[in-house]
């Protein structure tokens, strides 16, 4: 099966999930590219800040990527649907919502690069797992989408890969650092590697591929990464304990997010800025 | 021309062949033999140039995230990223002026701490409203790239080259710049009070981003040596009149008034009259008095010594695979 354009689409079911999975898709990345953006001028070194920039604005075209598909589907202005959509109405995993440590990025961030390491590189290795999936994606537009955005991701996943192998084979205290954000990352990721309630739809549509198949995959992608790093991945599955963000439950993090996001947007929608 | 300043008659000739390299045009590479104030006048002007592009880069950073649409995001994010990039360049430009004299990076990271190294004027003052970042990229990059085009002619070749490829890039911010302010002047009442409102804040601090004319005026000023060595063309006043002649007619063809009534040109002298900003203040300003210096300062700090663990992770892996 092979859809050409939106205006293709005759199913109303087929329609709902896929903007069901695009939602998914787009808002993962637009809120791991906001709580990127946080990071500017705060990295461990200079290089840093301009690769972090460099993927996290990368990030946010492919979120926008995906709010145009969405455009086209109807759902409204890729503007209206970043800035001007109620929490309960995102539906990014909860884990990617989540501070990047203490304190604002304006006012004394203690921000943790461990967490920041690990949440980016296991995000990053789903991601090429579901980009390298849609690129068989019956929705054509999705499938070309996918294709654009697994050019740019092959460097973000390589760049978190590097980061997680090396400081969990560093120093003593790097190393500790590291395994207590595995720990904690790991009992929510359940979250992203989840489709949510439509996820068996959007396979029987030839959407994407199957959740389990999916979660296999990164399961072998990171498991090979604390391989090389010598160190142990976690038994059993990922859990999602801070709960379901494909269900549209959310945090008082994404709160923050959504108000700064849309605080200028939303002075005057409006308006042209 | 060439000073006598050598008592040594080996560093004299070096002095007279350096001097007439420069006045010839050539240029002067890192490993080449140079005049320590030379080298000490680059160190300071290079360095400070760095690290106003990283301090540079969060003040808009603020504005960021909240940029009002998804063009605008990707828009803004390009030149903060771009920013660093120019931070980063520089720096290990200043790096290699300094590696002879037995420092580093991350001496030039304390001394920013310790107020020994300054930044730039603007990247001191507040950012209120997205108008700001409408005004910092046209006007702040637009006056950096009057300053930084009149030493793209460099004598000192690593800061020419990285220079030209800053340039080059500072085109496009002040580009990014005068497309918000034009939405903004295009938009509704609220949206023209905005950047009015904006520029009444960021036009002192416009015109101290040049720098005082002379050094009577603050006490202090390098562009004597960096014009007699040929690092730049132009004095600050220059440059800032040069400022007023693009910028002056650009602003009210907007509908926008400068806040100064006493500006006017005066067809006769061929110069600008305006008020002189409150040089006791840009003082305070540049030593880390500013409205948002501490703040700023604060980030870096934090981020110093929040990541200690992360350098020292990268520097005990270093250690491992130079065994
Ligand atoms: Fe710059
Ligand atoms: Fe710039």
């Amino acid at each position: 099966m092979s859809i050409k354009s939106a205006g293709e689409i005759t199913d109303q079911a087929y329609k709902q999930v896929l903007a069901e999975l695009l939602y998914q898709l787009g808002d993962d990345d637009f809120v791991l590219s906001f709580r990127g953006s946080e990071w500017l001028g705060l990295c461990p070194h200079i290089e840093e800040d301009v690769a972090f920039s460099s993927i996290t604005q990368n990030t946010m075209g492919h979120a926008t990527m995906y709010y145009k598909l969405l455009e086209e589907l109807g759902e409204g202005t890729a503007d209206e649907l970043a800035h001007a959509r109620p929490k309960e109405e995102r539906k990014n995993a909860v884990i990617l919502e989540e501070k990047n440590g203490e304190g604002g990025y304006m006012d004394e961030p203690r921000y943790d690069w461990a967490f920041t390491v690990v949440r980016n590189y296991f995000y990053e290795a789903a991601k090429k797992v579901r980009i390298d999936s849609l690129k068989q994606s019956s929705y054509s537009p999705l499938a070309n989408v996918a294709k654009s955005i697994g050019r740019e991701q092959y460097f973000h996943l390589k760049h978190w890969e590097v980061w997680f192998t090396q400081l969990l084979s560093s120093t003593p205290e790097a190393a500790e650092r590291m395994n207590i954000q595995v720990e904690r990352v790991w009992q929510d990721f359940g979250d992203v590697l989840s489709l949510g309630p439509s996820g068996e739809k959007m396979a029987e549509f030839e959407l994407i591929g199957d959740e389990k198949t999916l979660t296999e995959q990164w399961l072998k992608q990171v498991g090979s990464a604390f391989k090389a790093a010598g160190a142990v991945m976690p038994e059993g599955a990922p859990g999602a304990v801070s709960g379901n963000g494909r269900e549209g439950f959310h945090t008082e993090d994404l709160t923050q997010a959504l108000d700064t996001l849309g605080e200028v947007y939303n002075l005057d929608r409006a308006a042209a800025w | 021309m060439v000073d006598a300043t050598y008592d040594n008659q080996v560093d004299q000739q070096k002095y007279q062949q350096f001097m007439e390299k420069i006045e010839a045009g050539g240029k002067i590479e890192a490993d080449d033999w140079m005049p320590d104030d030379y080298r000490n006048a680059l160190i300071k002007l290079i360095s400070m140039h760095g690290i106003s592009e990283i301090m540079g880069a969060l003040p808009e950073k603020e504005w960021t995230p909240k940029a009002p649409s998804l063009h605008r995001k990707l828009g803004i994010m390009a030149k903060v990223q771009d920013e660093m990039g120019h931070g980063q360049l520089l720096l290990r430009v200043a790096e290699d002026l300094m590696a002879p004299l037995g420092k580093n990076r991350e001496d030039i990271m304390e001394d920013l701490l310790s107020g020994r190294l300054k930044f730039h004027n603007v990247f001191h003052m507040e950012t209120k409203t997205w108008a700001d970042a409408g005004i910092v990229g046209w006007l702040v990059d637009g006056a950096a790239i009057i300053t930084q085009t009149n030493m793209l002619d460099s004598s000192y070749g690593p800061y020419a080259r990285a220079l030209k490829r800053i340039c080059a890039e500072e085109v496009f911010h002040a580009q990014h710049g005068e497309a918000i302010i034009m939405a903004l002047a295009e938009g509704t009442d609220q949206q023209k009070e905005l950047i009015q409102e904006a520029l009444n804040r960021w036009w002192p601090a416009l015109l101290m981003f040049f720098g005082p004319a002379s050094a009577n005026t603050t006490g202090s000023s390098k562009q004597d040596t960096t014009i007699k060595y040929k690092i730049r063309k132009n004095t600050n006043e220059e440059l800032r009149q040069h400022f007023f002649t693009k910028y002056v007619p650009r602003i009210l063809s907007l509908g926008l008034t400068i806040p100064d009534e006493t500006i006017r040109y005066d067809e006769e002298n061929e110069t600008w009259i305006y008020q002189q900003p409150d040089w006791n203040e840009f003082k305070q300003i540049i030593s880390n008095n500013g409205p948002r210096s501490k703040e700023r300062l604060q980030l870096r700090r934090i981020s110093h010594e929040n990541n200690a663990w992360v350098r020292e992770a990268l520097g005990a892996r270093r250690n491992i695979s130079a065994v």
